[in-house]
């Protein structure tokens, strides 16, 4: 078994031993080893070129890494976290998403930025963002959110693979999770979703943090005799409908899953998809649980109020098939 | 004191700066007859930066450049008619017509844009420089901005990046009095641009934009001392633009008479002065500038008018390398 940081931290190893053009850039991914631990180690290894510790200019040190991957590069660009990814918001939009575009296909972008997202840690409002659909509204951009310990592996080396920008959002929660990492067999495509757990009487769906919580749910509903289908989104930008829309073609019935806040979020989108792509094929309406529209408390209980919890969940359901 | 040049680099500056003025007035035209559309932003009377820092630059160094560049890409290399293209939206336009006046690209060139955010293309030239230190390669990247984006923040933040990290960065301010319609002692602190960069350790000077023989001298030397030290470097080109900022500003900020002033500086017509009065190039040299600049901009017009509209079917081309499900 492997935890989810020590599964990023696996490929991206990998991908400094064996492609030089690849490097580590962000806040205190050197001496410190990153705030999430992920890069502990590698300054030795890799040395201060390819590990680069950054002054606090998220804005300029994304840019710099647009720059470098236009340049040749492949930089791997760790933004601490969400919350501070908003200094960096102009580059994302108006240069990384746009330079393929701009240029008439001349340039391209092959960059890929990772930071934690989330709350559930009483680390309050400001350090508490799931902002992912900010993100996933850009055309230009592409957006992972890996939600197991094997996605947490496979998406860093599809990122950099890709030749466009990337993004990974990683739940800060998961950091400490296991589970199995295969590191032989050749990955999914990361620009699909999958499904996590089959069943026949509602569908939950839901990504990143919230799928184990979707997870959790379904649990407790099979005690209650409903069998549960969980669909991981795993790609939030381009979204797979065809996953989303055949199970729901299944289940009849869908509950959507997103620790933003509902307004605008990505449960809006799915829900306006299964609206359009599935409508008759629902038998309930759709139910979306998502974040309360306040800003995240730092107290526990009033966190754990706001964000989407397993019983809530669990009611959503009920109350999806119990409307049938 | 003499301009110290050969009458080839004395025709060469000239013919330079004349067809950028010619190819701006041609774009003011098409643009009141809405063959372009959008903004527009012209460089006439900036035009002795633009033709003296490219001279000084070499082919393979990388530009950086601002919304303000149709010049720069001229000098670079790209032609009057890939230009022209690009403003009318045409397919044979520089950019692929995605881009416009403010976008203009070229990959052949190092020309890495065009670009419209004031300031956002500072970490870019960053990333360019860093790509290069770290692929060990001597380019220089020089950057283009004017006065008004050295208020943003990725300005002071590129400074200290690229001051902490020794990247080759050549910063080239266009300082043409004006952050749009704010002037400068309106928004800038510190009258003396040229006093930022060593707080950060970097050095700087300032130099007369007007005067194209000192711009080309300024940025060679810079740019060979990036070169050599791979560390960063800043000129001020003090300038001044004589049109409006774009084809929308009524130019309520500013006075007639202090742009009549700052016009009997125009960079063309005293280095042409200049130049003929120490015997380097005759009125006839001047006319024969004139009659070529005249053609590339009437087959400039050509070339664009007679450019395909890409078909609407390839929208979605140039979002990503291929097409999202």
């Amino acid at each position: 078994m492997t935890t989810y940081r020590e599964a990023v931290r696996t490929a991206i190893q990998t991908l400094l031993r064996e492609d030089p053009r690849v490097f580590l850039m962000g806040e205190d991914v050197g001496r410190y080893g990153g705030a999430y631990a992920v890069s502990k180690g590698f300054l030795e290894e890799f040395g201060e070129e390819r590990i680069r510790d950054t002054p606090l200019c998220e804005s300029t040190f994304v840019g710099a890494g647009i720059g470098a991957a236009i340049g040749g590069m492949r930089p791997i660009v760790e933004v601490m976290t969400v919350n501070f990814s908003l200094l960096a918001l102009d580059q994302v939009v108006n240069n990384a998403s746009l330079m393929r575009h701009m240029s008439g296909g001349q340039f391209e972008v092959p960059l890929l930025v990772r930071m934690a997202t989330g709350g559930g840690k009483q680390i309050a409002a400001q350090h508490s963002h799931s902002l992912e659909n900010w993100y996933a509204h850009i055309p230009g951009i592409k957006v992972l959110a890996p939600a197991t310990v094997q996605d947490a592996h496979d998406m860093v080396l599809a990122g950099i693979e890709d030749p466009d920008p990337v993004f990974i959002f990683e739940h800060q929660m998961l950091y400490g999770m296991e589970g199995p990492l295969d590191t032989e067999s050749t990955p999914p495509s990361p620009w699909k979703a999958a499904v996590r757990r089959e069943g026949k009487d509602v569908s939950l769906i839901a990504y990143g943090g919230s799928l184990h919580k979707a997870l959790g749910a379904a649990d407790e509903l099979e005690k209650e005799g409903i069998v549960a289908e969980v669909v991981d989104l795993r790609s939030l930008r381009p979204l797979d409908h065809e996953t989303i829309v055949q199970s729901v073609s299944r289940t009849h019935r869908a509950v959507v899953i997103d620790e933003a806040w509902k307004t605008g979020s990505l449960a809006s989108e799915i829900s306006a998809i299964l609206a359009e792509e599935a409508f008759y094929e629902l038998d309930a309406p759709i139910e979306r649980v998502c974040t309360l529209e306040v800003p995240i408390p730092y107290a526990k209980h009033l966190e754990d109020a706001a964000i989407p919890q397993v019983d809530r969940i669990v009611a959503a359901a009920k109350r999806s098939v119990g409307g049938a | 004191m003499t301009l110290d040049i050969s009458r080839d680099h004395a025709l060469e500056l000239l013919r330079d700066m004349i067809r950028i003025r010619r190819l701006e007035e041609k774009s003011a035209e098409l643009y009141s007859k809405q063959k372009i559309r959008g903004f527009l932003h012209l460089y006439i009377g900036e035009e002795a930066v633009g033709v003296g820092a490219m001279r000084a630059l070499r082919m393979d160094d990388n530009i950086v450049a601002t919304y303000r560049e149709h010049g720069h890409a001229l000098i670079r290399g790209v032609s009057a008619g890939e230009i022209m293209a690009e403003m009318y939206g045409k397919a044979n336009g520089c950019s692929g017509g995605r881009g416009g006046s403010m976008h203009l690209f070229c990959a052949e060139r190092r020309f890495y844009g065009g670009h419209a955010i004031v300031g956002g293309g500072f970490p870019i030239a960053a990333g360019l420089a860093l790509a290069d230190k770290m692929k060990g390669e001597a380019l220089v990247t020089a950057c283009f901005f004017g006065d008004g984006a050295t208020d943003e923040g990725e300005f002071h933040e590129t400074l200290n990046l690229t001051a902490l990290w020794k990247l080759p960065v050549l910063f080239l301010c266009e300082n043409n009095q004006y952050a749009m319609g704010t002037a400068f002692e309106r928004h800038v602190s510190d009258r003396d641009i040229a006093n930022n960069p060593p707080a950060y350790g970097i050095p700087s000077d300032s130099v007369n934009g007007m005067d194209v023989v000192a711009v080309e001298r300024a940025v060679h030397n810079a740019a060979e001392t990036v070169r050599e030290t791979g560390a960063p470097r800043f000129l001020e080109l003090r300038t001044y633009r004589f049109r409006a900022h774009s084809m929308y500003d009524a130019e309520l900020y500013r006075d007639k008479e202090e742009v009549e002033e700052h016009k009997k500086e125009d960079p063309i017509a005293t280095f042409q002065a200049r130049a003929m009065s120490e015997g380097l190039i005759t009125q006839d040299d001047v006319d024969a500038i004139e009659a070529d600049a005249a053609q590339e901009i009437a087959d400039a017009v050509e070339f664009a008018e007679q450019g395909e509209w890409e078909p609407i079917e390839d929208i979605a081309r140039h979002t990503y390398a291929r097409n999202l499900p």
